[in-house]
């Protein structure tokens, strides 16, 4: 299937976590995300704290540390930007081995790297343990507006089927000796993408009837009510709610 | 330039979260309309087709960017798709699109951060589809009706929207950064590369959208009102028939106004952020650390940039030049884009006259 | 070809022409009896799509008729008719279009207003009538296509339509894909009316035959004698595979 697609991040399993009701999980990491973002970043231990939190719900999932350090690679560019930040960044400046760093600029390599690593974190965590499916109805829940949910939908049903479409206009092009190799070829592969969207086009027109022909009207139908309980909730919410006490905590201390 | 959380403050995030938010509602609306076939009367209304036809084009713009573009030895850049997406079904629609892909990359992918999504769709999904849609439809107005025009008007309106995106990055840095980075080089790296990467980007959508313009013209949005004039048979020969009413203006006001409009703004912008953001004067001198911001921060690899210093070399005020930077760099790519309307309406002429010549047979 | 009390659908005088001004029939007419398994056969370009469009108010607005059981076509009753004329498409990529097997299914019927235990009820008895009721959890493009579009089938069946229409059932089929999908065809007590340039299977699936030329109706009979008449199969662009006669194998047997 289509690279990079498919959804490559989801683990398979039975843990409590797997179970909760996908919009609680999205709401327990956005609000988590949020209260790591509104931490000082002088208070370095309350990162800390952050990490053992996933790292306690990581082990609740049953998603190994070593799948959850991989998937953390996606940060890489951005890493790179915050070892820069100290050479940069204006302000009083530290000689460390020699070299003149800006305080300023460690502390924003820190804060950069921190919280974005936390977010990629928790991010990684709700793919692992939340089919993609799933996810939708999540986002529908958590009222975003249906047609956008909608949107998504048919992104990711036809996601696999495009790339995969993609992938055989690659082979059909490279079976008769052609290759990319430099700007030279931008035409041919320009044209490529356009009778792809040519080809999305239209099967959007045929999905479209298919979809009226079964009385679709606009609206879609409620075809799985996802409910979460009382109980679930405050589950999937200690998590932030946890993170909102060390937030404050850092605050105050 | 999938920002992750932490790279912009909280309330920044938040005010931008709120004018994606925004832009989006008015998308939904607009989408409809862009995506109503009102062609065939019993194929529905646009609420019915926006769901998978929008759904399909986000799909699109997703494959798309992972088609690789090879540059030389071994780096290669793919399309960011806002302009692309803009030009070929509609800014509304195109905001939709690019906004979905943002957000299912951020949820599935971890890529880009949660509480950046308002930041991130700001940029590339609202800044690059606006931006684009603006400088086409102006273009397409201006410039003689033909498909060569939409094509050289894609390639501008592509390569202005990914600078362009830069500088509301930057903007938005400016104001909710975390770090405190001389803005003049963020700027300066920022739309120095980005100038480059606009380039492909421009190159890239004017080959597609001129590829998709070629087999089927009335699926380019952007192009609608440029179809062939309807032909009448006059004693066996080809006569064009009168005009009965003008296509559907999709922007009422007149197109050179917008385009001069859009220029100028885009000039003092520039101007007037690089002045502003190179405040500090010691703001020019790590152009390498200026390189590997971006080039890192952006996963394209694309060559130095002839920008990239940022500042005018013998220009000593620190602060001036950085504004000057700014407004070469609209400058530059306003010429470019210019050179290449001269370009394309000189052949036209040209082969109008050949046309003319062999007498009228085809027509497109 | 008996007379059959109730008609299924009812085809008069149909006439469109797309706003392009391209003109795609041009009155046709036909009746189709409750039960009854009808091939509809014709070359590219035909109009066989038009037609099929026309059959559940997607394409309206020409000259003529379309009633189904009894039903006009329009804008009355436009969710009832949806309902009760189910077109299986040709590529079943565009009809599943959503994320599971099961949600796919039950998308007609839910439309419809039906929930909960009624709803699964139906969901489950029509992957069971296609065979197909293991892969309800199945993301769609996890399946092969003969699975892809014996679900497709059941989408349709899912709505407990009057009348089944079929674009090009057979295309893409392995052969036993195929004659899977004619054993559960001929197994469903539904009218169905069978778009096809596959004229074995048609012969095989369906007493009756309808070839439209031209926008018109050009003509109607027992599948087997339309086959045999060589004249007519060339003067409307029909070829039987090589090696085939139609006039050997033994006619389908029909219903009562």
């Amino acid at each position: 299937m289509g690279a990079g697609h498919s959804h490559r991040l989801y683990r398979h399993g039975h843990s409590p976590v797997h179970a909760l009701p996908p919009h609680t999980k999205l709401a327990a990491v956005l609000a988590f995300v949020v209260v790591v973002v509104s931490t000082p970043r002088e208070a370095m231990w309350a990162f800390a704290a952050y990490a053992m939190l996933l790292g306690a719900v990581a082990y609740a999932a049953r998603v190994p540390a070593g799948f959850l350090l991989k998937r953390l690679l996606i940060e890489v560019p951005f890493v790179a930007f915050a070892v820069l930040l100290p050479f940069v960044a204006e302000g009083e400046r530290v000689d460390v081995l020699g070299l003149s760093l800006s305080v300023n600029g460690l502390w924003g390599a820190w804060n950069v790297l921190a919280k974005g690593t936390l977010g990629v974190a928790a991010s990684v965590l709700l793919a692992a343990t939340t089919e993609l499916r799933e996810l939708l109805h999540g986002l529908q829940r958590l009222r975003l507006p249906p047609l956008l949910v909608q949107i998504a939908s048919f992104m990711v049903r036809y996601g696999d089927v495009i790339t995969d479409e993609m992938r055989r206009m690659r082979i059909a092009r490279e079976s008769r000796g052609f290759e990319a190799r430099g700007v030279r070829h931008w035409g041919v592969l320009a044209k490529s993408a356009g009778a792809l969207f040519i080809r999305s086009y239209e099967r959007g027109e045929r999905v479209h009837l298919a979809m009226v022909s079964r009385g679709y009207t606009g609206v879609m139908p409620v075809i799985d009510e996802v409910a979460a309980s009382r109980a679930q909730w405050s589950y999937a919410l200690a998590l932030p709610c946890a993170a909102l006490v060390v937030c404050l905590l850092g605050w105050t201390l | 330039m999938h920002a992750p959380d932490g790279f912009i403050d909280v309330p920044v995030s938040a005010a931008a979260g709120i004018l994606a938010a925004g832009a989006i509602a008015v998308s939904l609306r607009g989408a409809r309309r862009e995506l109503d076939d009102t062609a065939r009367p019993g194929a529905g209304g646009g609420a019915e087709r926006t769901a998978p036809l929008a759904g399909l084009v986000a799909a699109f713009i997703f494959a798309v960017q992972m088609l690789n573009f090879p540059v030389a030895a071994g780096t290669s850049g793919h399309l960011l798709g806002g302009a692309l997406a803009a030009i070929l079904v509609g800014p509304y629609t195109g905001v939709l699109c690019v906004s979905v892909v943002l957000l299912l990359q951020s949820v599935l992918f971890a890529d880009g951060g949660l509480t950046a999504l308002g930041v991130n769709i700001t940029t590339m999904a609202i800044t690059t589809t606006v931006v684009a849609y603006a400088l086409f439809r102006g273009l397409v107005k201006v410039l003689p009706r033909s498909r060569r025009s939409v094509t050289a008007a894609s390639f501008v309106a592509a390569l202005v929207s990914v600078p362009a995106s830069a500088v509301v990055f930057t903007l938005l840095y400016a104001v909710g950064g975390t770090t405190d980075v001389s803005i003049g080089k963020v700027a300066g790296a920022m739309v120095g590369v980005h100038v480059l990467i606009g380039l492909g980007e421009a190159a890239i959508t004017a080959l597609t959208v001129g590829a998709v313009i070629a087999v089927r013209p009335d699926l380019v949005h952007g192009a609608r009102g440029l179809g062939q004039k309807l032909k009448l048979r006059v004693n066996g020969e080809l006569v064009d028939a009168p005009e009965t009413a003008e296509p559907v203006p999709v922007a009422a006001r007149s197109p050179r106004k917008v385009w001069i409009a859009g220029l100028v703004t885009s000039l003092l912008l520039a101007g007037f952020v690089s002045f502003y953001a190179s405040a500090n004067p010691d703001g020019l001198e790590k152009v390498a650390a200026d390189h590997g911001i971006d080039q890192q921060a952006e996963e394209h690899a694309v060559a130095d940039s002839p920008l990239a210093d940022y500042g005018v070399k013998d220009v000593d005020d620190a602060r001036l030049s950085g504004g000057l930077a700014g407004v070469i760099g609209v400058g530059v790519t306003v010429v470019a884009g210019t050179g290449v309307f001269w370009a394309v309406r000189r052949r036209r002429t040209a082969d109008e006259r050949a046309e003319d010549t062999t007498s009228a047979g085809t027509s497109v | 070809m008996d007379p059959v009390s109730t008609a299924s659908l009812e085809v008069s005088g149909l006439a469109f022409a797309y706003p392009d001004g391209h003109q795609a029939l041009f009155g046709v007419d036909f009746t189709i009896g409750r039960g009854e398994r009808v091939a509809l056969l014709g070359p590219n370009g035909a109009g066989k799509t038009t037609l099929v469009l026309h059959l559940n108010g997607i394409l309206t607005g020409g000259a003529g008729t379309v009633r189904v059981a009894g039903l006009q076509v329009g804008r009355r009753h436009m969710a009832e008719i949806r309902r009760r004329v189910g077109i299986v498409f040709q590529d079943p990529d565009d009809q599943l279009f959503m994320p599971t097997v099961r949600e796919d299914v039950a998308f007609g019927p839910a439309a419809a207003g039906l929930k909960g235990a009624e709803l699964e009820a139906r969901v489950d008895r029509a992957l069971e009538r296609v065979g197909m009721a293991e892969f309800k959890d199945r993301p769609p493009h996890h399946l092969s296509f003969g699975q892809r579009r014996r679900v497709a089938v059941a989408t349709v069946l899912a709505m407990e339509p009057e009348i089944l229409v079929l674009d090009e059932p057979s295309s893409n089929l392995d052969p036993a894909s195929r004659r899977e999908l004619a054993d559960i065809l001929r197994s469903l007590d539904v009218t169905v009316l069978m778009v096809t340039h596959d004229l074995p299977y048609a012969l095989e699936l369906c007493p009756r035959a309808l070839v439209l030329s031209d926008g018109v109706i050009a003509a109607d009979g027992p599948t087997g004698d339309l086959l045999a008449d060589d004249d007519l199969m060339r003067a409307h662009r029909l070829e039987l595979p090589y090696g085939f006669d139609p006039r050997s194998v033994p006619a389908p047997p029909g219903r009562g």
